[in-house]
């Protein structure tokens, strides 16, 4: 017979198993993604595949062979920090003066704001391409900027909100009383307290659009491509580099798995758009 | 309630509780620009879309954009294309959902049952493919999982001694809605693996003192608890699944024929490969509305429960 303590610990034993053997089989394509990246081309093409073999960093030495990745990865920052940034100086205020100066639109807005969302990319591709057609825009950085940060305004004013409405007024209220003006206020008192909540926004806002490929495809063709666009041009068959390939995802991915790793409990919150914490 | 002697502080201090509906004016102007762009953004584009939608518009011929009531709908309904990508993008959706809602409670479930070596790096092992970006994870799958030569899969049908398959060639669409459920599992994982963190444990001890076995336990208290996040992960998964889009443009093209065509793929191909704006218009009008018919209905669903918190 097996105690109490035993069976729970036969318990754990099992259940840890299982569970590192789901995590092995849904992490290998990563894990497969980074070892390709260090295999020369002919080891990375040959059957059956090799698990074991001579890791070479030669791959991403010459990353900028086939295309210039700089360029591109340089475009991704750009564009992800510019959107970011913009898109919360939008939503900071709305959001301060939602949750703060609650009328009856209030949560109206909010749904309003959440339903654009529900507007599928496609069924305005046509016109935002031949707007930026005409405005000279096509394949530039700032088109980009401005699609992203509107596409994404919507989930960061939620999550801003959301942690706005974490705070008791009762602060504000205090530095109002002290003859703070509204600009003051925000700057001075709110902004160093949510200051987490809102580098957490920043930081699901740049994944966001540091992985946004519709438009990032659709719009832009060398100039002002981003690290998506410069992946999928090895899905042509002339681009027939897997360890390369290999290198460049996983450049293009790390930062942005990183992020992701360290930001996860505050991810769920703005993703569910507050609906779970 | 709204007299200019409200904003003295003395006025403030005597009345220290009233503050609801005080300083509306910088209230309103600070929502507006969010709300001004996003309206633009919304009508415009829509209102060029549907004014597209019911004129001659073709890129190739220019000029001749006569009016022509609803004949582009006609067409694109009619279209054999329509058909298909109109029933490949419901059955990814509904696939990838169902995968993902299933697996992710089953997943969850497991990592919360009992504590174990390391579950802190199985959690961000599992969650991890959501940050991928999907060009990545479309040619990672093509070229390194399903590649009928040097794919992992094709070397575990050859160590079984089966004939190794051409996933992408042969079984289309299903190879795409495994490369997006593999995007969207960890993201399921992810919500209600913190959902179930905040279930009552008291309420389970309970139950356990009660004689209710796990699966008791998980039936009646757990899955109750995940109905909000379930409707979460399917509202916002449903908003990205209907337009996928780089998944399917890096791996098949949409082919072979129309076999893992989508509708955002297929508008795709009408408006910039085939130049005719007034039928890819179309096309949009019909997602839109498409799109809309679910987000009502999710918004129903949740939308109480998502303002209701506080």
């Amino acid at each position: 017979m097996l105690t109490l303590k035993q069976s729970r610990r036969l318990q754990s034993l099992i259940i840890g198993a299982l569970a590192w053997a789901i995590a092995a089989v849904i992490f290998f394509p990563i894990f497969w993604m980074v070892l390709t990246s260090l295999k020369t081309e002919i080891d990375a093409f040959a059957t059956p595949p090799q698990f074991i073999f001579t890791p070479t960093l030669e791959n991403y030495l010459h990353i900028n062979e086939r295309s210039d990745y700089f360029a591109f990865a340089w475009n991704s920052v750009l564009i992800s920090v510019s959107a970011t940034l913009l898109c919360m100086c939008l939503a900071v205020p709305a959001a301060y003066s939602m949750a703060f100066f609650e009328t009856r639109h209030t949560k109206r807005t909010l749904l309003w704001m959440l339903s654009t969302k529900m507007l599928p990319p496609v069924g305005v591709l046509v016109p935002i391409y031949l707007l930026a057609k005409q405005f000279g825009l096509l394949d530039s950085r700032l088109a980009l900027i401005i699609i992203y940060t509107l596409i994404n305004l919507p989930i960061i004013v939620w999550m801003v909100y959301t942690y706005f409405k974490d705070i008791p007024v009762d602060i504000l209220e205090a530095a109002r009383l002290d003859g703070a003006t509204t600009w003051q206020e925000i700057v001075r008192v709110l902004l160093p307290i949510a200051r987490g909540g809102l580098a957490s926004t920043m930081l699901l806002s740049l994944i966001l659009c540091w992985n946004e490929a519709f438009w990032s495809l659709n719009l832009t063709s060398s100039a002002a491509a981003p690290l998506t666009a410069l992946v999928a041009s090895y899905s042509s068959p002339e681009g027939l580099f897997w360890a390369k390939l290999s290198a460049v995802s996983t450049l293009a991915c790390a930062p942005i798995l990183i992020f992701g790793w360290i930001s996860q409990k505050q991810l769920v919150r703005g993703l569910s758009f507050g609906a779970v914490k | 309630m709204n007299s200019p002697a409200i904003d003295t502080p003395a006025a403030q201090a005597s009345t220290p509780v009233a503050h609801k509906p005080r300083r509306l004016a910088p209230g309103w102007f600070l929502v507006s620009p969010s709300v001004a762009l996003l309206l633009i953004w919304m009508i415009v584009p829509l209102g060029m879309t549907v004014y597209f939608s019911l004129i001659r518009y073709n890129l190739l011929y220019p000029g001749e954009n006569d009016f022509v009531g609803l004949e582009n709908f006609e067409y694109f309904v009619t279209d054999a294309a329509f058909l298909s990508g109109a029933g490949n993008t419901l059955l990814l959706v509904g696939s990838v959902l169902l995968i993902s809602v299933v697996l992710g409670v089953l997943i969850s479930a497991l990592l919360e049952a009992s504590e174990f070596f390391g579950r802190g790096i199985v959690r961000v092992l599992l969650i991890s493919p959501f940050f991928i970006m999907p060009t990545v994870s479309a040619l990672l799958w093509k070229n390194l999982i399903f590649h009928p030569v040097s794919g992992i899969l094709a070397a575990i049908w050859q160590f079984f001694g089966a004939q190794p398959v051409d996933w992408l060639a042969h079984h289309p669409l299903f190879s795409i809605i495994m490369i997006v459920s593999w995007q969207w599992l960890p993201f399921a994982i992810l919500i209600l693996m913190t959902a179930m963190q905040s279930l009552d444990q008291e309420q389970k001890e309970a139950a356990r003192l009660d004689g209710a076995g796990p699966i008791a336990i998980f039936w009646h208290l757990t899955l109750p608890h995940l109905a909000r996040p379930i409707a979460v992960v399917v509202m916002i998964e449903t908003i990205f699944l209907l337009s996928v889009f780089a998944e399917i443009y890096t791996t098949t093209s949409g082919g072979p024929g129309y076999e893992s065509t989508n509708l955002a793929y297929l508008i795709y191909t009408q408006a910039l490969l085939q130049f005719d704006v007034g039928m890819a218009s179309a096309g949009g009008l019909i997602a839109v509305v498409i799109a809309n018919i679910a987000a009502i209905v999710l918004i129903r669903m949740i939308g109480k429960n998502l303002t209701d918190k506080q």
